[in-house]
């Protein structure tokens, strides 16, 4: 399997844990099995901690999430978004940031997109790096920018792919592009169109 | 080390207030001076009798103006003798020699803003960046801490040309920066800078961890002064000399006047230049320096000769 730490790509994204640092506010932002990550946080901060947080959890099967949804409820955070997509809550992200200080810590956890996309985010608020922490749960399904037409294709499972936009067949590299938050994807049958590699499911 | 050296003419001594001279350099062969920006230093070269010293000092002039560099010194009667040499020698029309500029503090571009804390002398960085700043249309506020009125030497000039964007602090009216407020109301992306006293800039820092700044945001600069101290004996081993350190001289000083060329940048314990490797001690380093890691130093395998010392029985050096 394609996990991060294989890769002798240097720019595939690695990722950690979710560890409590000093900082003048807290902002999470979650999907899916990513909130059990901030479940497992809370174990090691004090009971006021997240008083001066704020949580943003994307939660696409409420229903599958339910105990995740109510322990993220427990921790009684002043602040706490649940929504059904990434895409209404990244400019939630982004507006929260704007009206926040330097000194915020932003952790994210969750599927690889999320990562990638909340990541982006932050660093177009003016974050930096080493004020972000990432955790991956969940899906490992990619964005991929297709090199040769620059379309991206989102939830990309298998290896190789075909691009969305222009219908080649990708291979899809572990060559990451932090800017458009996605991996490269390069035509994979060039010389021969109808050499067909068979579609393995690579990042579930 | 051979680095390019400029020959300038001292155009101009300033008397500042009680403790502080501004020095005004110009090129000897009037062309232009080499263009720098906000932040840099240059190192003056010292005749001082037999002793060469070399001192890094702040340009605190406009990055905009190759005609003219400047400097501040201020006095230090407990130092080893270079801001006194200064003060006491050097009149316009002396010629003398000068490093490159070099630039360990420089601003972050990309910062949508900057914070800039400066303590007494340490506010010359600072007046070239806000020139740079004003000519670039950045946005930046500068706190600004002194004595006193009288020792706060650029506060009047600031206010003419930086205006709001500077605060004044002053200890004999209990002034004082309030950094926690300060550093918890910054826009994301903001800079923070630092320069002056040693205690404000640890205390500066130990603030901006604990209120969460990332560190890639925290610039400080803090030229250490090379203490006096007891002579001691030194023994290079590459260069196969054993040479005497003087109670006023550096490390450095007497490797270089022994004729061995030794590399360096800053002479303030800042950049790393000159970090040799120890082959030999039974003795104490006494480490000056902003430069090693607490295990490096705890080591004892390496030193940086521009502003450490030694005390004991035997040192010996690759060098």
């Amino acid at each position: 399997m394609n996990q991060p730490d294989d890769s002798a790509i240097l720019s595939r994204p690695r990722y950690g844990v979710l560890t409590p640092v000093e900082a003048n506010y807290h902002l999470f932002v979650a999907d899916d099995s990513g909130g059990d990550a901030i479940v497992a946080f809370a174990q090691s901060v004090s009971d006021n901690f997240f008083d001066n947080a704020e949580i943003i959890y994307v939660v696409s099967d409420p229903a599958k999430h339910s105990k995740t949804l109510e322990a993220l409820e427990a921790l009684n955070c002043p602040r706490l978004y649940t929504g059904p997509s990434l895409e209404a809550a990244l400019p939630r992200m982004g507006a929260s940031l704007d009206r926040m200080r330097m000194g915020t810590q932003v952790y994210l956890s969750g599927s690889e997109s999320l990562l990638g996309l909340a990541t982006m985010t932050a660093m177009e608020a003016g974050l930096d790096y080493q004020a972000l922490q990432t955790e991956h749960k969940g899906s490992l399904a990619r964005r991929v920018q297709c090199v040769h037409c620059k379309g991206i294709t989102s939830d990309v499972t298998t290896q190789p792919a075909e691009c969305s936009h222009c219908g080649l067949l990708l291979l899809v590299r572990d060559h990451y592009s932090r800017r458009y938050a996605a991996f490269q994807g390069v035509n994979i049958n060039a010389e021969d169109p109808t050499d067909v590699p068979e579609k393995e499911e690579t990042f579930l | 080390m051979s680095m390019n050296k400029l020959d300038v003419v001292v155009t101009d001594v300033v008397t500042v207030n009680s403790l502080i001279k501004r020095f005004h350099f110009a090129r000897a062969d009037g062309q232009p001076l080499p263009a720098f920006s906000g932040g840099a230093h240059v190192v003056v070269e010292m005749q001082d009798g037999d002793t060469l010293r070399r001192t890094p000092y702040s340009l605190m002039s406009s990055p905009l103006d190759t005609s003219d560099y400047q400097i501040s010194i201020r006095r230090d009667d407990e130092g080893r003798g270079g801001s006194l040499f200064m003060h006491k020698h050097v009149e316009a029309g002396m010629t003398m020699r000068l490093g490159y500029p070099a630039n360990l503090f420089s601003l972050d571009k990309r910062s949508p803003k900057q914070l800039m804390f400066a303590g007494g002398i340490g506010i010359t960085p600072f007046l070239a960046q806000s020139q740079q700043l004003i000519a670039t249309n950045g946005d930046f506020e500068l706190h600004y801490s002194a004595r006193n009125a009288e020792l706060a030497a650029y506060g009047p000039e600031l206010t003419q040309s930086i205006g709001h964007r500077l605060h004044m602090y002053y200890d004999d009216q209990e002034q004082r920066i309030d950094f926690d407020g300060l550093l918890s109301s910054q826009p994301a992306g903001t800079h923070l800078y630092v320069c002056g006293p040693a205690p404000m800039i640890e205390h500066v820092l130990k603030r901006s961890v604990a209120l969460g700044w990332p560190a890639s945001h925290v610039h400080y600069e803090h030229f250490s002064k090379a203490p006096p101290g007891e002579m001691f004996t030194v023994e290079l081993q590459a260069s196969n000399k054993t040479v005497e350190v003087g109670k006023n001289q550096s490390l450095l000083e007497a490797i270089e006047a022994a004729g061995v060329d030794a590399p360096y940048l800053c002479r303030g314990g800042a950049c790393g230049q000159c970090e040799t490797d120890v082959v030999e001690c039974d003795g104490t380093l006494l480490h000056e320096d902003h430069w090693l890691e607490d295990d490096e130093r705890a080591s004892s395998k390496k030193i940086m000769p521009c502003v450490s010392r030694f005390k004991g029985q035997r040192l010996v050096l690759d060098r």
